[in-house]
């Protein structure tokens, strides 16, 4: 630049620098994933910094979903997926075989597209989880149960029905139940797979305001086709495309001015 | 760039930049005639221009509207969301340059065939010329998206506030000789502070360019070279 | 203004009435006025054999039915009250033998085995095992069990009767189960359930009322079977042993061999029996009708 010193700086890159001095929480590392033969994701490597929001968007097939199954190994329940690569979760690697899924599971809490709830009572769903890996008396089970139900915003329209089918409640209700399910287990990282597609957007407003309050105790990853809901509740926008990472970064920046042409035409609509 | 997916996207947007290209080409008219109407105490033109300014206030409200439905209908995001907000921006500071040139416009009417000094003539007219020269380079650098153009314009406002300046002074010398100039020279020292006004409107515009471009907001200030604060009057001579 | 796109023209161009092919109506008419015809007349059969045994059983039925044992051979009276008995013993032992085979093997396909080779086999078995001849199976039990234990025997007779409703469980189990949701399974595994756990406490619970409708009709199934039963359990025209052994009067066999008596009253136990084995199978498949729709509905 000529005569004057330009000094170009923003409040996006100021908000970044505030935003980063979180702890990384995850850390992946060169991480490939094998459907059969098929590679979908490419040599990975990103880091999810502890209790902030990460979203990752991309259109279908992108191999965000696959990114997030390879969190909780949950992938690993079909014989022909698998992974290489290192996802350091607090410095352990999850991949490696002496992790106990079972564990790292209780540990990584993942909720689903559509609403799972359990055939079972809105108080065992939750109980279901807690039982599992803690053996409690009676009171204290429900002093968790109500805890968790809070925690979702779902005791004050459930905590007359406990007792009831969790199949009976409405699909955001559903949702929460879910939740509420999962941070009972008191995990350290809860992996949302588009959580709200299947809502209306009232049950989708409630689950982000959720996201927001758990974000002071929960390390969140989220996957979601809304860019706007990632715009909203993330603090970190991972775009990825084709089984790669194309940008990583502060979700301000990645929404206001990405870096990549790629990530600028797919959150603007010109993709094709 | 690319084509959105949905092409009345691209038709929305398309839509902004043609009415402020369309602002632009007003509020150039406008500053041409209203100086010109000065200088050469041509009412018609005047008049010309201060009718000529609805247009463009209709055109910024079309704009705002345009670009508030199009965020409320497709939530722009990155490049397109500065581009709609940018619409709105200049839209603002062309529709305050048609203010301007509208002001300068009714103070020609005013003034009539008034006595008017040649150097201070000669002093609007040349301010004028370089205020005009930064409106069509920056609404270029806005049509061409063409950051380094609009940093240009952005740098060269300080000559204006520099001609400004001694303007004033000009002025003020000629109220103090004799008591009788003091009521179009005031017109005048009106009408050069809304033409340096006017100057920094198109760094205004230079700025949302550079941001719309880059994403980036210029942090630094600007040159300023507009010394008339500094400028005393020895009374009671 | 941009407020002119909310007023934009409708540019549908409409299609002219008309267009669609006398033939198609035709045709459309034609196939739907056969299917009716061919459910009623399904249906019609249906309604006659049950009329006609409401008329005959009806009359046959008294208290004595359910009390007296069944007659000799030019006896007057008597009832069919052992092989009502014998019945049930019959088929509860199949279907407490079935149960928990055809379910954890309906369970192994549905959750372990899926698209295995072993799997697929088994599947292939079981699926020629759902279509065997009933006669085979009670050919097969009489080798393996009634030689050996040197005569009929009520057990053979359940064995011979659970390996007809085996196949039946194995294929309903594995069809519910299915059913389950994957994501439901995913779900459990997530909060770090082992998959025993899953598969127990989740994917049973989700199925279950598809499971119990499975383990009903294949109560019904061979509640009815006569054919493994004359090889097995044979039949009896008096109180069985309480030890099985020997042969169990039953109502299958039973209405056979009344049926084509030469004696009135033993024709006329034939109907009563075969109405009150209808009724039984009829109210079976009633009651799992309503726990499949119970289940619909939640």
């Amino acid at each position: 630049m000529s005569t004057i010193a330009l000094n170009t700086s923003s409040a996006i890159g100021n908000a970044a620098a505030a935003d980063t001095g979180a702890p990384v929480r995850i850390a992946v590392k060169n991480l490939n994933f094998y459907y059969g033969d098929f590679r979908s994701l490419k040599d990975i490597s990103i880091d999810f910094y502890d209790r902030q929001v990460t979203a990752l968007i991309g259109p279908s097939g992108c191999g965000k979903s696959t990114l997030l199954r390879t969190f909780n190994r949950i992938y690993s329940l079909y014989p022909e997926q698998r992974a290489d690569g290192q996802i350091l979760l607090d410095g352990q690697n999850v991949l490696s075989p002496n992790i106990d899924v079972n564990e790292l599971r209780a540990r990584v809490g993942m909720v689903f597209q559509k609403p799972t709830p359990f055939p079972m009572s809105i108080y065992d769903n939750i109980a279901f989880g807690i039982r599992l890996y803690e053996k409690l008396p009676k009171s204290e089970l429900d002093g968790r149960v109500e805890e968790a139900l809070r925690k979702a915003a779902l005791w004050d329209e459930a905590k007359d029905k406990l007792r009831q089918s969790g199949m009976g409640l409405s699909g955001g209700q559903q949702q929460r139940l879910c939740i509420a399910r999962t941070i009972a287990q008191k995990p350290e990282v809860i992996l949302l797979d588009e959580p709200t597609s299947a809502l209306d957007p009232i049950s989708t407003g409630k689950i982000e305001e959720l996201i927001e309050q758990l974000r002071s105790e929960f390390t969140i990853v989220i996957v979601t086709h809304n860019m706007q809901q990632a715009a909203r509740i993330s603090q970190f926008t991972a775009f990825m495309y084709l089984g790669e990472l194309v940008e990583f970064g502060p979700t301000t920046k990645m929404f206001m001015n990405p870096t990549k042409k790629q990530t600028q035409d797919y959150i603007t609509g010109r993709f094709g | 760039m690319a084509e959105h997916i949905v092409s009345s996207y691209d038709n929305d947007l398309q839509g902004l930049r043609q009415r402020i290209s369309e602002m632009g080409g007003i509020a150039e008219k406008m500053l041409v005639e209203s100086i010109a109407a000065l200088v050469r105490h041509d009412k018609g033109l005047a008049q010309n221009v201060v009718i000529s300014d609805k247009r463009l206030d209709v055109l910024q409200r079309e704009v705002e509207e345009s670009a508030i439905l199009t965020i409320a209908r497709r939530q722009p995001l990155a490049v397109d969301l500065r581009e709609t907000i940018s619409a709105i921006r200049i839209s603002g500071d062309v529709e305050r340059i048609g203010d301007m040139a509208k002001n300068i416009g009714k103070r020609a009417l005013a003034i009539g065939d008034d006595f008017q000094p040649q150097k201070i003539v000669v002093g609007l007219q040349h301010m004028g010329d370089l205020v005009l020269g930064q409106l069509k380079d920056v609404l270029d650098a806005y049509a061409q998206k063409d950051t380094e153009k609009a940093l240009d314009v952005w740098k060269r406002d300080g000559a204006i506030d520099a001609l400004y300046t001694s303007l004033f002074r000009e002025l003020l010398t000629y109220m103090m000789e004799d008591p009788r100039n003091i009521s179009f020279c005031t017109h005048l020292l009106f009408c050069a502070k809304n033409i340096e006004r006017i100057g920094d409107h198109t760094t205004n515009i230079a700025e949302t360019v550079h941001y719309l471009v880059t994403g980036e907001t210029l942090a630094i200030d600007r040159p300023k070279n507009d010394r008339s604060i500094d400028a005393t009057v020895a009374t009671g001579a | 203004m941009d407020t002119a796109v909310y007023d934009q023209a409708s540019t549908v161009a409409h299609v002219p009435w008309g267009r669609v092919r006398r033939s198609r109506y035709l045709a459309d008419r034609v196939l739907k006025i056969a299917c009716t015809l061919f459910t009623l007349l399904g249906a019609f059969v249906l309604g006659w054999i049950l009329l006609m045994l409401l008329v005959e059983g009806i009359g046959g039925l008294s208290p004595a039915v359910f009390t007296e044992t069944t007659p000799g051979p030019g006896t007057e009276g008597g009832g069919i009250a052992n092989a009502i008995v014998g019945s049930l013993v019959l088929t509860t032992l199949g279907i407490v033998v079935a149960t928990p085979i055809g379910v954890l093997a309906g369970t192994y396909l549905a959750e372990y085995g899926k698209g295995s080779t072993l799997a697929t086999i088994i599947r292939f078995v079981n699926d020629i095992l759902l279509a065997a001849p009933s006669i085979l199976i009670g050919l097969f039990v009489y080798i393996l069990m009634v030689q050996p234990m040197g005569g009929y025997s009520g057990w053979a007779g359940g064995v011979a009767l659970a390996i007809i409703a085996i196949p039946v469980i194995v294929r309903s189990t594995e069809d519910m189960l299915r059913l389950v949701p994957g994501s439901l399974r995913e779900a459990g595994a997530a909060l770090g359930a082992p998959m025993s756990k899953v598969i127990v406490a989740i994917s049973w619970k989700a199925a279950r009322a598809g499971m119990v409708t499975g383990v009903i009709l294949a109560t019904a199934r061979i509640a009815g079977e006569t054919a493994p039963l004359l090889f097995t359990a044979l039949n009896n025209t008096f109180w069985f042993s309480p030890t099985l052994m020997g042969g169990v009067s039953n109502l299958p066999v039973t209405i056979y061999q009344f049926a084509l008596a030469p004696y009135p009253n033993w024709r006329e136990l034939a109907w009563a029996g075969a109405l009150i084995i209808t009724l039984s199978i009829l109210a079976l498949s009633i009651v799992a009708r309503l726990l499949l729709k119970k289940d619909n509905v939640r």
